[in-house]
């Protein structure tokens, strides 16, 4: 059927500077069939979230990084096949398991772990291996831990013959259901039948020692309060953590804001919008007039377009521009990159924007699409907010925040120098920049020009 | 006893009732002169007359609409369709009146359907089906699907008995392939009780009508492997106690049908074994079906469509080795 000898999946490196990733979610469970390519697991870092597809065709085997957990990348996630290789031996269970209720009751002395619900008799499997319902069924009605019975089903599963066999080999008697405690062994338990009829041979306690290992995490938390609630940090959220204060401890972030007239954009806009939707299928969105007139004028202010690296300007002959995207679940925000957006003119922009942010949205995202960056544009106006300080994504030197697009009175002054009021689409840019690079005037005079390509847009324009 | 053929054992069945009671009478295409188009009815207008046995138009709503008033006035018609295909045109009649007419007025509508199903000889998609599923679904109606000569023989007679509109599926491919024991005295073989075939431990396969034979076959190639053939003779009202007793005793279950799989019958009883037989089970009940499509002329597409042995066999190896 497929390979035959088993296939580790480790967590993949999404990118250079990825050194972990949090599994998010375990598309197929042990003892399940995955094709080559077949979708495995999702994984979450703190540049992408992506699916990772199995190395091989087989039977998962094991698994051995649950849901939530951090690891590093390299680090072995499961195994794949091969087909009927028995799966890994059942985990030592924790010594915490103590039988029979008043044995539980009469030690409760010697600071042993509390107990897990004795008294349960449900098999608790070894936790590798699938139970069928008959196969449980019997094993409580005997008190045996299938765990214990030699299997011959797939993958080593324990058959209805292979139980009714240990039955029958009076090996159930013989083996006591009691695993070897470990260490700090509890006292040793009576007989079964003399101290408790009740529960028929304890069977384990279920082993539930998934503490999740918060993986790099500063100080333990506070338990919750009263009303309170703890959600795990997933990798993104952390790694959004990480990048902001180290942002704020980088840069020396100062906001400039600018009111721009968006009249002639607006105006153009309706006119392009039939034939990029008719001709290329493309929305030509506001934020594409914003981003190819920013890229544009960033060629005359390179270092609005520049990183501070050591005591060295970085200045460059291209623009690659981020674009913040707030991921569809709103729990998370990814910055992927239209690379040379230089080259690109409005349709192509407008293109580029459409596809990056829906691949970040369907995560379909590769590590190469989120770095690079050399300036990045935030769009919080679409929940019409109007003004805005944003952070600078590191090692940038820029940021531009676009708000809503509001009718206003304004004040015109026509050819012949008569003020008029008019209506007119206004809307706030503001320049987030980097004061250590960036001077007050160099950033206004980057508005400035930005305002102007804006509000002079021409019809042939681009 | 003597040894009849599955065909001969329909017919004598039939001839004997209709000399029993002669509220019983025949009626469909080519039944008469003709003796049927694959001769079940050979000779009985010689016998009982042509007002007993009825030659009618090329119309399966006739057939139907006139077997459906004879028995509410009384008789005891059993109709042919010359292939089960074509109960499609019979469906008003025999869904909408014959089979609400006892829970509407209370009339008793004693018809026997004989539907001649199945495929594996090329009939393409007008002349193969089995639609035992389609009518399993409508309250008011049964459906026999025998597997030997004897059942045959003894089923016919049971249909012909009941008080209720009874489907009478009898598989063209068995006709004149399958031979067996048949008892000479009348007897009737209860609907509603299956048939153990063959007795097993380890795996059980529901199955009816041919597929009874390709199962055999299956099991055969598997001789270390102790297989149960549950043999269901009536697909509605069907045996859930015999199937239910084998499942709890081998714990894998293995449902085979000719019909195709979505919405075939096997599905029922997969999910009835799921509702009451969970805590017996030890591997998922598995299907084995023709796949969702019609049933295709060509020879070697046929043989792709209706499950044939090698797929049996795979599938119980992999419920064996579950």
């Amino acid at each position: 059927m497929s390979s035959t000898t088993a296939v580790d999946v480790v967590m993949p490196q999404m990118g250079v500077s990825v050194s972990e990733g949090t599994i998010t979610k375990w598309s197929k469970q042990v003892g399940d069939h995955i094709e080559a390519d077949e979708t495995l697991l999702e994984i979450s870092t703190d540049k992408v979230d992506t699916e990772v597809p199995s190395p091989a065709s087989g039977v998962v085997t094991e698994i051995l990084v649950p849901e939530g957990e951090t690891v590093e990348v390299g680090t072995v996630l499961a195994r794949i096949g091969g087909e009927g290789a028995a799966p890994a031996a059942p985990p030592a269970p924790e010594p915490a398991t103590q039988p029979a209720a008043d044995a539980a009751e009469a030690s409760a002395s010697e600071g042993q772990a509390p107990a897990a619900e004795v008294g349960d008799t449900a098999p608790s499997g070894n936790g590798k291996s699938f139970i069928s319902p008959v196969v449980a069924r019997i094993a409580s009605e005997h008190g045996i831990d299938p765990s214990q019975v030699p299997g011959t089903g797939n993958g080593g599963r324990v058959t209805k013959r292979d139980i009714q066999a240990f039955i029958d080999s009076g090996a159930s008697q013989a083996a006591p259901a009691q695993p070897e405690p470990a260490q700090a062994a509890p006292p040793p338990p009576a007989p079964a039948e003399a101290v408790a009829p009740a529960p028929p041979a304890p069977a384990p306690a279920p082993v539930t020692a998934q503490a999740p290992t918060p993986a790099q995490a500063s100080q333990e938390a506070a338990p919750p309060g009263l009303g309170e609630t703890f959600e795990p940090m997933s990798a993104m959220r952390r790694g959004i953590a990480e990048h902001m204060r180290r942002s704020l401890d980088t840069s020396a972030h100062v906001t400039s804001a600018i009111e721009v007239d968006m009249s002639r954009v607006v105006q153009i806009r309706e006119k392009l919008k039939k034939e990029f939707q008719s001709a290329y299928g493309v929305n030509p969105t506001y934020l594409a007039f914003i981003a190819r007139a920013a890229t544009e004028t960033l060629r005359d202010y390179p270092w609005v377009n520049g990183e501070l690296r050591g005591d060295k300007i970085v200045t460059r002959n291209y623009v690659n521009l981020g674009f913040a995207v707030e991921l569809a679940d709103g729990k998370g925000l990814i910055v992927p990159v239209v690379k040379n957006a230089e080259t690109l003119n409005l349709l192509g922009m407008a293109k580029s924007i459409a596809d990056i942010a829906k691949r970040a949205r369907d995560k379909q995202l590769a590590p190469d699409d989120v770095t690079g960056g050399t300036f990045t544009i935030t769009n919080p106006g679409g929940y019409g907010t109007f003004l805005g300080t944003p952070e600078i994504s590191q090692p940038q030197a820029g940021i531009l925040g676009t708000y809503a697009i509001v009718k206003r009175p304004s004040v015109i002054t026509d050819e012949n120098g008569t003020d008029a009021i008019a209506i007119r689409s206004m809307m706030n840019l503001t320049l987030t920049y980097d004061h250590r690079l960036v001077d007050g005037a160099y950033a206004g005079r980057f508005l400035r020009d930005l305002r102007e390509r804006l509000q002079t847009w021409g019809e042939s324009d681009y | 006893m003597a040894e009849r053929t599955y065909l001969q054992a329909i017919s004598d069945g039939l001839r004997e009732e209709m000399r029993r009671d002669e509220r019983v009478f025949v009626l469909g295409e080519d039944v008469g002169v003709y003796g049927g188009a694959f001769k079940v009815t050979l000779g009985f207008q010689e016998e009982f007359g042509s007002w007993r046995v009825l030659d009618m138009p090329l119309s399966e709503t006739a057939i139907m609409g006139g077997a459906t008033g004879a028995a509410i006035m009384g008789m005891r018609p059993v109709a042919e369709m010359q292939f089960a295909d074509f109960v499609s045109c019979a469906w008003d009649h025999l869904v909408t009146i014959a089979a609400k007419q006892r829970w509407r007025a209370g009339t008793p509508v004693p018809i026997v359907l004989r539907l001649p199903s199945g495929g594996g000889f090329s009939g393409g998609p007008f002349h193969s089906q089995n639609p035992e599923s389609s009518f399993a679904h409508i309250p008011g109606l049964k459906c026999v699907c025998p597997a030997t000569p004897e059942d045959a023989k003894g089923l016919i007679v049971a249909a012909i008995e009941d008080p209720n509109p009874v489907l009478f599926f009898e598989h063209k491919h068995l006709y004149r392939r399958i031979k067996g024991e048949v008892p000479d005295e009348r007897y009737v073989t209860p609907i509603g009780k299956a048939r153990i075939h063959q007795e097993g431990e380890e795996v059980t396969i529901i199955t009816w009508g041919a597929m009874v034979y390709t199962a055999e076959e299956a099991a055969k190639q598997l001789p270390d492997s102790s297989i149960e053939i549950v043999d269901l003779r009536t697909v509605m009202p069907w045996d859930k106690e015999a199937v239910l007793a084998s499942a709890r005793k081998t714990s894998k279950v293995l449902v085979l049908h000719e019909d195709t799989r979505t919405g075939g019958f096997g599905g029922e009883i997969a999910a009835t074994i799921a509702e009451e037989a969970f805590e017996d089970l030890d591997a998922p009940v598995r299907r084995i079906a023709a796949p969702d499509t019609p049933v295709p002329f060509s020879p070697v597409l046929e043989k792709a469509f209706i499950p044939q042995v090698d797929d049996v066999v795979r599938g119980l190896k992999e419920l064996i080795a579950y």
